[in-house]
């Protein structure tokens, strides 16, 4: 594997640099102002929400931390290191994964294939033309992931032919792969039925101690089951930071929240 | 459009054989003992010429069907490939041809044309859609005029004749029967090939990479470095295709990577269908039977002859139009058209 650093959890990290800093990071597209200098810091491990209306910003932060977008301005450090202008498969084979809003599979392949590209991503040999042996580690793992998220049923049928919920975990399956470190989830609950909800959250909170996340989430009691600490985010700015109790009786974020949901 | 639960093999079941069904075997068969009854016309001329053509295309067929790059070079890479053979090795322009042995003109030849298609793809990987296929036709179109201008070393308009084939183990490669066996081996090494890798990590990174390129970088892949790869590769079942005209014809001209041709091979593999590798020689096939007997029924029809790339382009029109997998997607339809449900006798509609 290539991160060999070992990141023993949330009760090392005085000593330890940050999983995720950033420092002023803004993105204008023309006029607009989608990310206004957000600053955040996650220490390894941190399991975080972020909330925020529609079009607060949360999908563009996780694209300028992912690299599918440039900031304007800023500084975005993973693990102490400045990945700022990094290309996106390089964020990626240090520790970074994310899952997306709208799905983006790879439709005219099988579940299993979905999942060993995502294995095989963060390993060498990427470019290699010899088929899979029985016993490839990459193909180990995926099969391991098939199970983690229920696929086992739909394990060799076409992505397109899957359910929403099912390529939804997909989603979260891929994002598994390899050695991650620091989890981007943006919505993976959105249009789950209650039991796959449960399922989801279940998943989540069964990860291992030093696998962190970002987690965008409108349901606030998914939200405030799977996180530590909750951002919120308004017009493209961190508008109130703090731990799940603190926000819940906020009077801002409650005016915001309930604003939202009555428009 | 009609999607087909293709139980496409996983990367485990990958067990090559055991799985082929009979009807394979015997056309295996058949192909291997074409020549003890069928005439030269038709192992030269219709067999030969179809597996040529069926690699050409093949190339087209590895990056449009599995990369989604739909490149009009690939029979300009055929005809380099083709080029460098006559100038490295023997012609009748005895002035440029360089006489040099088989065994160091045939590597040239496929490693230039690698380079070639290297770097037209990293040219053309920065594009999408109908600018690849404007970027890849330019290239294609320059190379026709450059070589029809150049007299140093392209010999110009008329390009090289008496490009033999070596006499290599002391056969004649350019005899009807060793000619079809030569072919034949060359479009099943390549088929088999193409079809082996994509089941490896490059081809279904290629596939991923069709399906959605942004999720392969958010996976760790090299998106660019992996397009630019795939021409690469698909330069040498293109070469080897390139190579093998040049001796089937004994000749190379500017006209070999015309623009006519050109979009003939896109024509190819597209009415084949470029979901299987084997969809490009079915293409090629039909290809070279209406190119071969179309002329003559339109004569005795009383239309002219020239008529053929009438006849070529209604039947692109249909295809696309009624069954955009081509040839494959039609045949996939007809099976389902006979696949009824023993139960309640009705069509079964697959999903
Ligand atoms: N690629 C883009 N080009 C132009 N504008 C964009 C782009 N991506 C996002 N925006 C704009 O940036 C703003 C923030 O969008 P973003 O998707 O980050 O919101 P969000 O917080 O994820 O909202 P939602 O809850 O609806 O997912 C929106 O006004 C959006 O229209
Ligand atoms: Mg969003």
């Amino acid at each position: 594997m290539r991160s060999g650093v070992q990141v023993s959890g949330r009760l090392s990290a005085a000593g330890a640099s940050n999983a995720l800093e950033l420092r002023g990071v803004t993105k204008r597209f023309g006029a607009l102002l989608a990310l206004n200098d957000v600053s955040m810091t996650l220490r390894p491990g941190e399991r975080r929400a972020v909330l925020g209306s529609n079009g607060a910003g949360k999908t563009t932060l996780f694209n300028c931390i992912t690299g599918d977008f440039l900031p304007t301005a800023g500084e975005i450090r993973l693990y102490g290191e400045d990945i700022t202008v990094f290309p996106p498969q390089e964020r990626i084979r240090r520790g970074l994964r994310r899952t997306y809003q709208i799905s983006l599979l790879f439709a005219g392949l099988s579940v299993l294939d979905n999942i060993y590209l995502a294995c095989r991503g963060v390993l060498r040999r990427r470019f290699s033309m010899l088929r899979p042996g029985r016993n490839e580690p990459a193909l180990l793992s995926a099969v391991d992931l098939v199970e983690l998220a229920h696929l086992q049923e739909v394990r060799d049928s076409l992505v397109s032919h899957l359910s929403y919920g099912q390529q939804r975990q997909l989603e979260i399956a891929m994002a598994l792969a390899g050695a991650p470190r620091l989890l981007l989830l943006d919505e993976p609950a959105a249009g789950l039925s209650p039991n796959e909800r449960q399922a989801l959250v279940e998943i989540l909170q069964n990860l291992p101690e030093h696998i962190g996340y970002i987690i965008i989430e409108h349901d606030m009691d998914v939200a405030l089951r799977v996180a530590e600490f909750v951002t919120m985010m308004h017009n493209g700015r961190v508008f109130k930071e703090g731990n799940p109790r603190e926000l819940e009786n906020d009077a801002e974020v409650q005016a915001l929240y309930l604003g939202e949901v009555d428009g | 459009m009609a999607q087909v639960v293709t139980t496409e093999t996983t990367p485990q079941s990958r067990s090559m054989f055991g799985r082929i069904p009979a009807a394979y075997w015997l056309f295996g068969a058949f192909l291997l003992v074409l020549p003890s009854f069928a005439s030269n016309f038709v192992m030269y001329q219709i067999f030969g010429w179809s597996f040529i053509l069926g690699m050409i295309a093949l190339s087209l067929m590895f990056l449009a069907g599995y990369g989604g790059m739909f490149s009009l070079a690939q029979m300009t890479v055929a005809g380099l490939a083709g080029y460098v053979v006559a100038i490295c090795g023997t012609s009748a322009i005895t002035d440029i041809s360089q006489n040099w042995p088989w065994y160091v003109n045939i590597p040239a030849a496929l490693l230039i044309a690698a380079i070639f298609a290297t770097v037209v793809g990293w040219l053309a990987v920065r594009t999408e859609g109908i600018y690849t296929i404007m970027i890849t036709l330019a290239v294609a179109s320059a190379f026709f005029y450059f070589t029809r201008q150049n007299y140093v070393l392209f010999n110009g308009f008329s390009g090289f004749n008496g490009v033999f084939p070596p006499q290599l183990f002391g056969v004649d490669w350019r005899h009807p029967v060793a000619f079809y066996y030569l072919s034949l081996f060359w479009a099943a090494f390549w088929y088999f090939a193409v079809l082996y890798v994509s089941r490896s990590p490059m081809g279904l990174a290629l596939q991923g990479i069709r399906d959605n390129p942004r999720r392969m970088s958010a996976l760790g892949f090299d998106v660019t470095a992996h397009r630019v790869a795939a021409y690469t590769f698909a330069a040498f079942p293109a070469a080897i295709g390139g190579i093998l005209l040049t001796w089937q014809s004994a000749q190379i001209s500017p006209g070999t990577a015309g623009v006519g041709p050109v979009i003939d091979i896109l024509v190819i593999a597209v009415i084949g269908g470029l979901r299987h590798p084997v969809g490009p020689f079915v293409g090629a096939f039909v290809y070279v039977i209406l190119k071969s007997f179309s002329i003559d029924i339109l004569v005795a029809l009383g239309l002219g002859g020239e008529r053929f790339q009438l006849l070529i382009g209604l039947g692109f029109l249909v295809i696309v139009f009624w069954s955009p997998d081509g040839l494959l997607g039609l045949w996939a339809k007809l099976r389902d058209l006979h696949r009824r449900d023993p139960l309640i006798g009705r069509l079964v509609r697959r999903l």
